[in-house]
């Protein structure tokens, strides 16, 4: 099989791409587990949210990209924080299945809203002009919104994890995932804090879903096949680390990626093959500590 | 109690004996009846074991795949295509659950569902399935070379036979020492680990026989119908048999039975009732209701796990529990 560099570096870089979305997904639902002790099934679902209001936003709107980078992070996350404050802070006293359940039914709610309007075919919406077009590297042609995605992704990843493990705010989500009650005694709002991290979590799912639209179609299905593939990533890495979130989801992204070149009848799968072997060999995940 | 189940469960057989000559249509409750199967073999897991599978979709859809096949391909008489079909979900369960069982609690359910999802991706792209238009014209052929199954009535007392038959097994499963092990071990796994026993053994044994029940649910659905689709292997599924186990009752032996009849009924009639809703108040919103299926299997299960857990027959045997109690 002979291969160019230039076609192999593509894939790497479609695998990037990929790959910061299985990042800042499984990062949000490890963030939210921790805190909540819920497996949020919904997050495809609000990904789909956050590409689907960008795109009525710019259809019907003529609102900017930019605006809607922020905006619907914004919107979707405030979406989130009422489902918390009305639905799911009522189950947090019982087995975790139940919270398994109810994000599911929230999904087929959300999913099955979108459906009854825009149906199951693709929308599609153009990145802003600046992102447009390649740049030349030297030995290949950059798309300039790929490269971008895989930018502004790990940004937020690292801000995150920086905002997690090295600020005050971060210490007090930490000793919350590990003893809510004890943080309650000295003062801090935890239910509070419960609140904001599930809007948190979604607002990440929904700035996926922003720069995910113009890569892949806008459907109100899109969340579906990924939410699936995250949870394999989140149980590869295991949930108990931030900086195993990011790296798992970028390392299977680029695998995939790879996949689609040597082997493309396996790249659907291989993310799942790679579980069962990790499975095997580490069944506590790659950076997990069973909780 | 016990008499008084046993009464109904005795109403229901006559009843199901009954329903071709009622006006129920039989191709209609023969579903239903592979769906309950499903559900029960389901529930198993769930309610008396505590492990939640997101995966069974896989059971039943490869059985249905496999069963159909070698009906259709190889010409096999219908009863080796069941065994067939059993087979292969006992052995898929097998792998499964191996692989599963070394996580707990919510890793459990997502290996399953990736698990599962793997064999989607299979099934979408191996030849045999016949990809997105699925496998079609599963001929019944005749049962033991005797009894005619392209008959309905003759495929529905068939199927009515080994769905009994099934819902018999589990029943004795869950009342053995075996199945009492797996509640203790559903109550408190790590006082069933003091107490000696292999637990992971246990639950192994517990999710091969679920899969093996839920692949002859699979095969004899494909029998009936006579097709197999991506659908029965789709996550969807998984979804469907956690809503009917949730809806009837989770860990109690009618429970699935009913949960199924209403969520297929649901299905059905969801347009129907849709269209009446929109005739009777001249709202138009309501005809658009049968495609929205989707939204109301969700709201059912917002609704079912916010102030409904029990499920339909937990909420009746409360009921009963309640009286009694009252009585003495």
């Amino acid at each position: 099989m002979t291969l160019s560099l230039p076609a192999l570096l593509s894939q790497l870089l479609l695998g990037l791409v990929n790959g910061s979305f299985y990042a800042i997904l499984s990062l949000g639902l490890a963030v939210i587990f921790g805190l909540l002790n819920v497996i949020n099934f919904a997050h495809g679902a609000l990904f789909m949210m956050g590409a689907i209001v960008t795109w009525m936003a710019m259809t019907y709107l003529n609102v900017s990209y930019w605006v809607m980078l922020v905006a619907a992070p914004l919107l979707v996350g405030a979406f989130g924080i009422l489902l918390e404050r009305l639905l799911i802070r009522w189950i947090y006293k019982l087995d975790h299945l139940y919270g398994l359940l109810l994000t599911l039914g929230l999904t087929l709610l959300i999913e099955g809203a979108f459906r009854s309007v825009y149906g199951v075919s693709g929308l599609q919406y153009s990145p802003p002009e600046a992102l447009r077009g390649a740049t030349n590297v030297g030995f290949m042609y950059l798309p300039n919104y790929r490269a971008w995605v895989v930018v502004a992704s790990l940004a937020v990843c690292f801000a995150t994890w920086y905002a997690i493990e090295k600020t005050r705010l971060g210490a007090y989500l930490r000793a919350g995932t590990e003893n809510p009650r004890l943080v309650e005694a000295f003062g801090v709002n935890v239910p509070l804090m419960v609140t904001l991290t599930y809007g948190f979590g979604v607002a990440l799912a929904a700035f996926a879903g922003v720069l995910a639209a113009p890569v892949i179609q806008v459907s109100p299905l899109m969340g579906q096949n990924l939410i699936i593939i995250v949870f394999a990533v989140v149980v590869i890495g295991g949930m108990g680390s931030i900086m195993g979130a990011i790296l798992s989801g970028l390392g299977l992204g680029v695998i995939e990626g790879f996949t689609k070149v040597f082997y493309p009848e396996a790249s659907s799968t291989v993310v799942f093959v790679i579980m069962v072997i990790v499975l095997l060999i580490r069944p506590a995940g790659l950076f997990g500590n069973e909780k | 109690m016990k008499k008084i189940s046993l009464v109904i469960y005795g109403l229901l057989l006559l009843g199901l004996i009954a329903a071709p000559f009622i006006g129920l249509y039989p191709v209609f409750v023969m579903k239903v009846l592979c769906f309950a199967l499903f559900a029960c073999a389901f529930n198993l897991l769930l309610g008396y074991t505590g492990m939640l599978s997101f995966g069974h979709a896989a059971f039943l859809g490869s059985s249905a795949y496999a069963a159909g096949h070698a009906i259709k391909m190889w010409g096999v008489t219908p009863e080796l295509g069941l065994l067939l079909g059993t087979a292969v979900g006992a052995l898929l369960g097998l792998v499964f659950g191996w692989l599963a069982i070394r996580r707990q609690g919510i890793y459990f359910s997502m290996i399953t569902l990736a698990l599962a999802q793997m064999m989607f991706f299979v099934a979408l792209q191996a030849k045999f399935t016949g990809g997105e238009d699925g496998l079609q014209g599963v001929p019944r052929g005749k049962l033991f070379g005797l009894l005619d199954l392209r008959d309905d009535l003759t495929m529905y007392y068939v199927t009515l036979a080994i769905c009994v038959a099934a819902f018999l097994l589990i029943a004795r499963t869950v009342h053995s020492p075996f199945g009492q092990v797996l509640k203790g071990i559903k109550e408190n796994e790590p006082r069933a680990i003091s107490l000696g026993y292999d637990v992971n053994r246990f639950k192994l044994l517990a999710f091969v026989i679920s899969a093996a029940l839920s692949g002859l649910a699979g095969s004899l659905k494909t029998l009936v119908l006579g097709f197999a689709t991506l659908s029965d292997v789709h996550w969807t599924a998984s979804g469907h048999v956690i809503l009917m186990t949730l809806v009837g009752g989770l860990g109690t032996l009618s429970g699935p039975l009913v949960g199924s009849a209403v969520v297929v009924m649901l299905e059905n009639k969801v347009g129907e009732f849709g269209n009446l809703m929109a005739s009777l108040t001249h709202i138009q919103w309501f005809t658009t209701l049968g495609e929205s299926v989707t939204m109301v299997t969700g709201l059912i299960f917002v609704i079912c796990v916010l102030a409904f857990r029990r499920g339909i027959m937990g909420e009746v045997i409360a009921l009963f529990d309640r009286r009694r109690a009252k009585r003495n």
